[in-house]
């Protein structure tokens, strides 16, 4: 059999946007069968997966609150991959992010440094170096990239295992908890280093309104400014950004820096609004999952909102599956596997038509 | 107009025909119900614009593709052709236009990679004399790829196909990358596989040519047959018009302003980054207000390292290698010599002139945004770029669909005309062109080589790359030739031949540089 994929001549706009419904659709049709042959009702899974998770205020703020760094990385990495530039390792950056950020939290610990200023700077100071740390650590494969011609694929992965052992070494050792029975925690955070909370009541914090305020602002900047139009520009036709004047290197360097930066303000607001303390893992997989969210809102910020919104959803509902039926946590992980495989498949069928032909040539 | 068939001089069955194909790319029908027969012992033209259907048909009968309807007999039995190593089998050779060979091997080695599994290495050397006894096709076994000209390579690929002993020969548009004199000792390689009963198809859109080498032509336009006829008993006008289904205008050139110097080159040296580049050595030239410069050459003689550094693509450190109005400027980026009122158009419309994905406003901004007007302190103004592309679509005569389409959507010729029409809507001072006509329909090449003389009136200095010698003939005032990233001083065209000018061509024709140069 040969598979032939002949290039659609236009592309309709709402096929464009139907695509990423339809893949979540087969997504979950798919997850079904993977449930049913596990003997559970795949009916009952996906009430438990995707109805209870939004019937309730203190659910939708856990969900709000989990797609909040989901849609953060995301909209960082929209903006390399639009340029097409591969980082895969915005978990490391996140992890970053949150350890410099945190570690002011816990140098300020029982109010030290705070004689002078009072406490009121320890915040801020923390999103931004938490942000500064993610950024730093992006720059590492951009100036690899871009010096050297390392793959940028490659060294950001590799960095994410290096920032983890960091973080790992941190908390077993120097940033220990004295008074934490050995174990391997940080201090908790003290009210000037925490995110305040939105409600009187659930867990919505600030950070959540940070993320909504870079989503507009993302999407401003890639429809209306010259910065947003070199990256499409350089992701789409190399050769016409070169021919438009725009330097590649400089570019290479600038949505690294974002993307990193977008990742450690994302890991700096879950240890500071989330978590209250560092400890040996501060992420489950959100940095990597932000590619899938990234691809579902097919690069656009406000699709990136959607997109972080839905796999939210599944954090949610696999923590309940968990409880209530016993399935195991790693089948969120495939469900997520599943969407990211049905969105690009979707992404073929939007921008191809596929002629599956029997024998050859005909 | 011959309509009628033209009866040929042997009455032996057709080696080849082709009866009602028809090839449907989804909505588009590319051939439609093609006829089409070829015999042994003559060569046969196929004639047609870009986009008349040409290479799907020659596809077809070398297996790449599959009819969608109709069939295709071989000395009289209907044959289905899965693959190119069917075709092959079957005694069907095909000379591409672009080659596929290996720069690093040396002649020797790409030969070998199409001989069976069983030959020895050894004895390629003996095969290529042989061939090149028999038809006259001179080849150095030693000599890697990358150090030979166009010419030489294409040998490589014709003794490749000879190999094969094949009955029928398919030649893409041969002489494209051949200087005259080249072209010439083509011809003679053709005519002697002719005279061995071959039958060959030779794919054309060069008339003259065809005039002189071909016993038959069959003419193609939107994918149908529109004529077939004996080319000797045609002009080349009669064809031409068969071919673009209307009459060309001559362009015209009008009364010129002739200004000061506005762009000039003194000694200007550029080593190439790329493997197996072209270094640019000591180019000096001038152009005056008013004139086209044309610079002629084979491919790959650094045409694209010459655009490049003339644009700013390539910036080189000393800025008086290159003056724009007088203004050193050959350290300056594309944009810096934008402001300067210089403009340029690169020969590659997809991915290079235009983005193809974004939409015609979008593109404008693509050379737009250095020179102000589609943008203010770092924003886009796309109602602004909006308009700007309706100024260049209505000057220009771009045939489009929907208000503001994807690039990519345009046809070769229309978006061809876009990107030039853009260019000089700003009225530059100064427009560097490469290959301002390249694979574009007959109008839209006649309007845009009208827009440039109409340009060069208003007191603009052009320079124009081109690998097509009619159209620098067509549009120049003089005429050099790059060779090898030399440049040859400029001579009036008038004064001038195509055969002087191909000679300069050929002159010690293999390209220098590679990375042995340094």
């Amino acid at each position: 059999m040969r598979i032939d994929l002949e290039p659609r001549q236009n592309i309709s706009r709402s096929r464009e946007l139907m695509a990423p419904v339809a893949a979540l659709v087969i997504a979950i049709l798919l997850g079904g069968v993977a449930v049913a042959l596990m003997g559970i009702s795949p009916l009952e899974a996906f009430r438990i997966y995707f109805v209870d998770p939004l019937t309730n205020t203190t659910d939708l703020q856990e969900i709000a609150v989990k797609a909040s760094p989901l849609v953060l990385i995301a909209v960082g990495l929209a903006f390399c991959y639009r340029a097409n530039l591969w980082n895969i390792g915005a978990e490391g950056q996140f992890v970053i992010g949150g350890t410099v950020g945190g570690g002011i939290a816990i140098l300020t610990h029982n109010g030290a440094y705070q004689s002078v200023w009072g406490g009121g700077w320890i915040l801020p100071t923390m999103l931004l170096f938490g942000a500064l740390g993610g950024m730093v650590y992006a720059l590492i494969p951009a100036l690899l990239k871009v010096k050297l011609g390392v793959s940028e694929i490659l060294s950001s992965l590799m960095l994410v295992y290096v920032a983890q052992l960091i973080l790992d070494y941190l908390i077993r050792g120097p940033w220990r908890d004295p008074k934490g029975f050995n174990f391997p925690q940080s201090v908790p955070f003290d009210a000037e280093a925490t995110l305040p909370l939105l409600l009187s009541s659930g867990r919505l914090h600030f950070g959540v309104i940070i993320t909504l305020i870079v989503v507009v602002i993302a999407a401003i900047v890639f429809a209306r400014t010259m910065f947003g139009y070199q990256v499409r520009v350089v992701g789409a036709a190399p050769r016409a950004a070169q021919f438009s004047g725009f330097k590649s290197g400089r570019l290479t360097y600038a949505v690294f820096a974002i993307s990193g930066a977008l990742a450690g303000l994302a890991g700096v607001m879950e240890v500071s609004g989330q978590i209250g303390q560092l400890q040996p893992s501060i992420s489950p997989g959100y940095g990597f999952t932000a590619i899938i969210v990234a691809f579902l809102g097919r690069l656009s910020p406000v699709g990136i909102l959607i997109g972080g919104l839905v796999l939210a959803v599944t954090y949610i509902g696999g923590e309940f599956a968990q409880v209530s039926l016993k399935i195991p946590q790693d089948m969120t992980r495939v469900f997520q596997g599943l969407l990211l495989m049905c969105v690009l498949a979707a992404d073929v069928y939007t921008r191809y038509k596929v002629h599956f032909r029997i024998g050859a040539g005909q | 107009m011959g309509q009628a068939e033209v009866q040929p001089q042997s009455h032996t069955a057709p080696l080849v025909q082709v009866e009602n194909v028809t090839k449907r790319f989804g909505a588009f029908t590319a051939n439609d119900s093609i006829n089409l027969e070829l015999r042994a012992g003559e060569i046969h033209a196929l004639l047609g614009e870009n986009g008349a259907g040409k290479s799907t048909l020659v596809k077809m009968l070398y297996g790449l593709l599959a009819p969608t309807s109709g069939r295709i007999l071989w000395n009289g039995t209907p044959v289905s052709l899965a693959n190119p190593e069917e075709a092959r089998a079957l005694g069907v050779g095909m000379v591409f236009q672009h080659f596929s060979l290996f720069d690093n091997l040396t002649v020797a080695d790409n030969i070998a990679l199409v001989l069976p599994k069983s030959a020895k290495l050894d004895s390629v050397p003996a095969l290529i004399a042989d061939i090149g006894k028999r038809y006259g096709i001179v080849l150095q076994p030693d000599r890697p790829v990358w150090s030979l000209s166009a010419g030489e390579r294409q040998r490589i690929e014709i003794a490749r196909c000879l190999l094969q002993d094949p009955k029928l020969l398919i030649l893409d548009e041969p002489t494209s990358v051949l200087t005259p004199q080249e072209a010439d000792q083509l011809f003679v390689t053709l005519e002697r596989l002719k005279s061995e009963g071959r039958a060959l198809l030779y794919i054309s859109h060069k008339l003259d040519e065809v005039k002189r080498l071909c016993d038959r032509a069959t003419i193609l336009r939107h994918g149908k047959v529109v004529g077939t006829c004996n080319p000797r008993n045609e002009s080349a006008r009669s064809m031409a018009n068969l071919m673009v289904g209307a009459q060309i205008s001559d362009v015209r050139a009008s009364k010129r302003i002739q200004g000061g110097i506005r762009l000039a080159c003194k000694n200007l040296n550029a080593p190439s980054a790329e493997m197996h580049g072209t270094h640019l050595t000591n180019i000096s030239f001038c152009v005056n207000g008013g004139e086209i410069l044309g610079v002629a050459g084979i491919a790959g003689n650094g045409q694209s390292e010459f655009f490049a550094a003339l644009s700013g693509e390539t910036q080189l450190v000393n800025p008086n290698m290159l003056f724009l109005d007088g203004k050193p400027a050959a350290n300056l980026g594309i944009n810096a010599r934008r402001t300067l009122n210089a403009a340029f158009v690169p020969e590659e419309r997809n991915g290079h002139a235009a983005v193809p994905d974004f939409a015609l406003s979008d593109n404008i901004v693509l050379s737009r945004h250095a020179t102000g007007g589609v943008t203010l302190s770092g924003f886009l103004q796309p109602a602004k770029a909006r308009t700007e592309a309706k100024r260049v679509i209505e000057g220009f005569d771009v045939r489009k669909s929907g208000p503001d389409p994807a690039a990519r959507t345009l046809s070769g010729g229309n978006l061809q005309k876009f990107v030039v029409g853009r260019e000089i809507l700003r009225e530059p001072g100064v427009l560097v062109v490469n290959q301002p006509t390249w694979g574009v329909d007959a109008a839209a090449a006649a309007a845009i080589r009208q827009a440039l003389l109409d340009l060069a009136a208003r007191g603009t200095a052009i320079l124009v790359i081109s690998q097509d010698l009619d159209e620098l003939f067509e549009i120049s005032d003089r005429i050099c030739v790059i060779n090898g990233g030399h440049l040859s001083e400029g001579v009036a065209a008038r004064l001038t031949t195509r055969e002087e000018v191909g000679l300069l061509m050929a002159a010690n024709a293999s390209p220098t540089g590679g990375p042995h140069a340094h």
